[in-house]
């Protein structure tokens, strides 16, 4: 090396000076750090400041317990876990970090997803968090965790703590059939008995989960690295049937699967009563993909299905007999009416608390803070200024927000005319696609319909229906279940409630779902989530028999009252007829039908 | 009936589940040498902000002007450049998306008690060589290796150096398939302060085609795994990387500690509990110490025994232990198993100085001895040259039995 003494001199003073300025900058002055990183420092101060005041403290009765929560509409709306408010009653308190204890009351719940919806009360511009979206965490994305671990904020202002995503598409397995964890959010950031219920945010403040489970194991119940969110995407789904204020189930596919030893995923079980049995799904088939994920695995399947609702219809395929099959099926529902009654207990005990001496692959552990004394719950206690906000009816959290859904899906009827006063015979005429032409006779006593040369009828007489015309799945009761719904409303049903939000058939727009049944027959109703129109209705004899599938386009108007203009009608893949109504005739009370 | 596995198994408990005490050998340093050593890890500020770790941004320039008044009023314009090598510039996820194929999930014997059947390993070669723990979940008779994408195979342990806490697996699998693997011979540098991401399937949370976790932290201090003679309950006593996050989690050992550009630092260890504070120590073996072994085992060159260089005092002295004389003791089980002697070999020094099994050991050179562990320890300080004196109870006598303590057989 050629170097001058002159320039080694220089070098060694100014690296001299520089080791001097550098240690003293460093030890007197902070702000000396670099740019890069006094930048990053102040985006986590402004993000924390800006989504603090959406972390909600939920405390039991006493503050014996409780967990936490994220607001996530400005009327007052929090996600939570299903684990915190069990057992809290249909009210409770929270507290925000503005230092304000707010009441706040159940809506909805999913045992199965260990999530709950609450609403806090008294304000109209609470301060929500901005939702995400979980399907695009990466793992080593950075995330906060909000809550209030150990109870530790006496202000309500939530502890922060700060890591990354250590795993995505996470399955934790259930404890018994409920609290079952797919799909999720693994991070290092530290959970803790507390953070139960609260919010996980990404690195710009979007709420991406919530917070609700940590591998413990033998060092106590305190962070020890792997902490697992319920995915936001997965909430979002349930969010409508939670803000009914149901209790919700998640799907099941009515069939089995297997990994065979050449990694491919086949059925080897299947109930012949399911809609996937009745779309041709076979013991034997290959699921090749569902809900447009391709399935690698067993594990990965139950994953993928754990994210969605009951009854949703969702697209499969797979390969029967070497061929490809694409199917729209409708899921069933993973528990029984009565095992999700607010006292039905999951089929196995919850995962008890356990000492130092808990053993590897032990299940997950619930970081919920203890709960109050269950037997010093005697009595339910209603703040009277809210009591108006809860009405219990089983297999609901909180029927009175059923109630207000009901009103708002059937305000849209409404403005398609009074029906109430057309208590006669309704004809409908008009001609099919084919160039049929139809009437559709509508009466109290009987439902007509002809078409094609050929006369259906439906007595309406101490019958529940049947499937008429043949093939159809009983398209004429659904009709008389129409005429219901428009003259009398839900109350002519012996049961009806507002479900949900799903997508028509599995791949269309968004509808809001009303059920309404009458002895053993049900129909939903599907109404446009944008428009509010009754776009379509599905009619069933029996919990598993073919629906009747109708889908409705366009309004025809006769003297003040509108019906749909297009009606097609199809059972299973096969349709029945696609009509087109161009004349409608109320005739009066006393007037018989005559055909 | 236990079957034989069983015992084994518990006999591996003893072995490779002591919890462990751990003493740091530096005091922590001061918050300016802390921040000095933060800071002038470059990749680490870089990482602060998520982002591509480019080369212009993690490159320092400081310009300094220096003026020497007194002497020779000259002005020394330096321009100062810490570069690092741009091969490795990248953004976190990247590094992460990079590493997570080089790790996998062991799966073998365990399942009982408080023993997981599940661990970590990572490859060493593109052969389909992977370095893990040595501990029971080796104890198999086929152990399965399943890979980041979900390919399975079984796998044979080619080697182990059971002071180092480590094995060399091979994947059982036809020539011709590679596997990405970390370089063992590289020596990243990191110390105190230095940003590291943490690779295992902790918990077994990954299952079949899924990555193992990540975690991430800062290295706290680079010490010794307490290095007092006789007290181990750690096989390995060596350099460590003390880490501030939960990295030893059950089956977590053999998983890997990289810089933040996913370079390798070293082994996750078994989990060590303190037993007198009842806290858990989060560790890695640095790569460096384990590296001459794993291409040894790898190359076939490997003799189970590191050479010892005699005339340097090695971090990792050999202690005596019961075998040394020729008895074993029965499988320390419990937090205090009685001392019993298990099996004595024929004709070795404690058989002719009439040790046999089913003896319980009462005392060492008057030492009283309640359980095996502090039986274990007491050998353990013994010294080549002493005389080793046991005083036994047999049904219901005792009996006492001399031995010389011999030069150890390396």
């Amino acid at each position: 090396m050629n170097l001058s003494p002159l320039f080694l001199k220089s070098s060694l003073i100014a690296l001299i000076a520089i080791s001097v300025l550098f240690s003293e900058s460093f030890a007197d002055n902070l702000t000396a750090a670099d740019p890069l990183v006094r930048e990053a420092e102040q985006k986590r101060v402004e993000v924390i400041e800006r989504v603090a005041p959406t972390v909600v403290a939920v405390f039991a009765k006493g503050g014996a317990g409780g967990g936490s929560g994220v607001l996530i509409t400005k009327d007052g709306f929090a996600l939570t876990n299903f684990h915190v408010v069990d057992g809290l009653g249909p009210f409770m308190k929270c507290g925000l970090n503005d230092g304000v204890l707010y009441d706040a009351v159940l809506v909805g719940l999913d045992p199965t997803g260990d999530v709950a919806l609450i609403k806090l009360l008294g304000r109209e511009d609470f301060p929500p968090a901005t939702m995400g979206d979980s399907d695009k965490v990466e793992i080593g994305d950075w995330t906060y965790v909000m809550g209030n671990p150990f109870l530790l904020a006496t202000d309500f202002a939530p502890t922060v703590t700060y890591g990354i995503v250590s795993g995505t598409h996470r399955y934790q397995p259930p404890a018994g059939t409920w609290l079952e964890y797919t799909d999720c959010i693994q991070v290092d950031t530290s959970i803790n008995p507390g953070n139960s219920g609260g919010p996980l945010f990404n690195a710009s403040g979007e709420l991406i989960g919530i917070n609700g489970r940590g591998s413990f194991e033998k060092r106590g119940r305190v962070n020890a690295g792997a902490g697992y969110a319920i995915s936001i995407n997965q909430i979002k789904y349930f969010l409508d049937q939670l803000k009914a204020g149901r209790v919700v189930d998640h799907a099941t596919l009515g069939a089995t699967v297997t990994t065979q030893n050449d990694g491919s995923v086949t059925v080897n079980g299947i109930l012949e009563t399911s809609d996937v049995f009745r779309r041709g799904l076979r013991s034997g088939d290959e699921l090749v993909s569902f809900a447009g994920r391709p399935i690698r695995s067993v594990n990965q399947f139950k994953n993928i299905l754990g994210i969605y609702p009951k009854d949703w219809m969702l697209p499969i395929v797979f390969r029967h007999d070497g061929e490809r099959r694409e199917i729209h099926a409708r899921l069933r529902g993973l528990h029984t009416k009565s095992e999700l009654l607010p006292d039905a207990k999951p089929k196995k005990p919850r995962p008890k608390p356990k000492g130092k001496d808990g053993k590897p692959g032990d299940k997950p552990e619930l970081p919920e803070m203890p709960k109050a004394d269950p037997h010093a719950e005697t009595k339910v206690v209603i703040p009277e200024r809210w009591k108006d906000l809860f009405v219990a009816k089983a297999g609901f959290a909180n029927y009175r927000f059923n109630q207000l859904e009901q009103d708002r899906v059937l305000a849209s009827l409404k403005s398609l005319g009074d029906f109430a006063s057309a208590t006669g015979t309704w004809r409908l005429n008009g001609q099919s696609t084919t160039g049929d032409p139809f009437e559709l006779t509508v009466s109290a006593k009987g439902i007509g319909l002809e078409i094609r040369d050929a006369a259906f009828f439906q007595q309406l007489e101490d019958t529940d229906g049947a499937d008429e015309p043949p093939g159809t799945g009983g398209f004429l009761i659904g009709v008389h279940h129409l005429r219901l719904l428009l003259s009398k409303g839900p109350a002519a049903f012996t049961d009806s409630y507002y479900f949900g939000s799903e997508p028509l058939d599995g791949r269309g727009e968004l509808v809001d779902v009303l059920v309404c049944g009458l002895s053993a027959v049900e129909t939903r109703w599907y109404f446009s989530r944008s428009s509010g129109v009754l776009v379509g209705f599905d009619t069933r004899l029996h919990e598993d028999a073919e629906a009747c599938v109708v889908r409705l386009t366009g309004l025809v108007d006769f003297a003040g009252k509108r019906l749909p203009q297009t009606w097609m009608v199809r059972s299973g893949e096969k349709e029945f007829a696609t009509m087109r109504v161009e004349r409608i005739e109320f005739a009066a009370m006393k007037k018989e039908a005559g055909k | 009936m236990m079957g034989g596995n069983w015992g084994r198994l518990r006999g591996k408990i003893g072995r490779w589940l002591f919890a462990a005490r751990v003493k740091m050998t530096q005091t922590p340093p001061s918050l300016s040498r802390w921040l000095k050593g933060f800071c002038t890890t470059s990749n680490a500020k870089s990482d602060v902000v998520q982002r591509p770790v480019s080369t212009e941004a993690s490159s320092v320039g400081a310009v300094s002007l220096m003026r020497d008044r007194c002497m020779e009023r000259v002005f020394v314009l330096l321009t100062l450049l810490v570069a690092v090598s741009p091969a490795h510039a990248q953004s976190v996820r990247d590094t992460i998306g990079l590493t997570q194929p080089k790790i996998v999930k062991i799966f073998g014997a365990g399942g009982r008690t408080s023993l997981a059947a599940y661990g970590t390993g990572f490859f060493v070669s593109p052969q389909g060589h992977i370095a893990t723990v040595w501990s029971h979940v080796l104890d198999a008779d086929v152990v399965g290796v399943v890979l980041a994408d979900g390919r399975r195979f079984t796998a044979k342990v080619l080697g182990a150096e059971p002071q180092l806490a480590l094995a060399v697996l091979k994947l059982n699998t036809a020539d011709g398939l590679e596997f990405p693997y970390f370089a063992v011979n590289e020596t990243p540098s990191a110390g105190t302060g230095s940003r590291v991401l943490g690779f295992s399937n902790m918990f077994n949370v990954a299952a079949g085609d899924e990555p193992v976790s990540v975690i991430h932290g800062v290295i706290a201090s680079r010490t010794n795994l307490e290095a007092r003679r006789g007290a181990f309950e750690s096989p390995y006593t060596g350099p460590v990387y003390v880490v501030d996050a939960v990295t030893n989690n059950s089956g977590a050992a053999g998983g890997v500690l990289t810089t933040r550009d996913g370079r390798l630092l070293g082994m996750i260890g078994q989990e060590l509990r303190n037993s007198k504070s009842n806290t858990w120590v989060n560790y890695a073996i640095p790569i460096t110490e384990l590296r001459e072994s794993i291409q040894q085992i790898i190359s076939g060159k490997f003799t189970a025994k590191r050479d010892p260089n005699e005339d340097q005092p090695s971090s990792k002295p050999r202690r005596y232990k019961p075998l040394d004389f020729g008895f074993l003791l029965v499988p320390d089980v419990v937090d205090r198993t009685p001392a019993f002697v298990d099996l004595v070999q024929p004709e070795s020094p404690a058989a002719k100085a009439g040790l046999k099994a089913d003896d319980l050991v009462l005392f060492i050179n008057d030492e009283l001895i309640q359980t095996c562990r502090v039986m274990q320890d007491a050998v353990g300080r013994l010294e080549s040259g002493d005389r080793l004196r046991l005083v036994v109870r047999r049904g219901n006598e005792l009996v006492t039995i001399e031995m010389p303590v011999l030069k150890k057989k390396e």
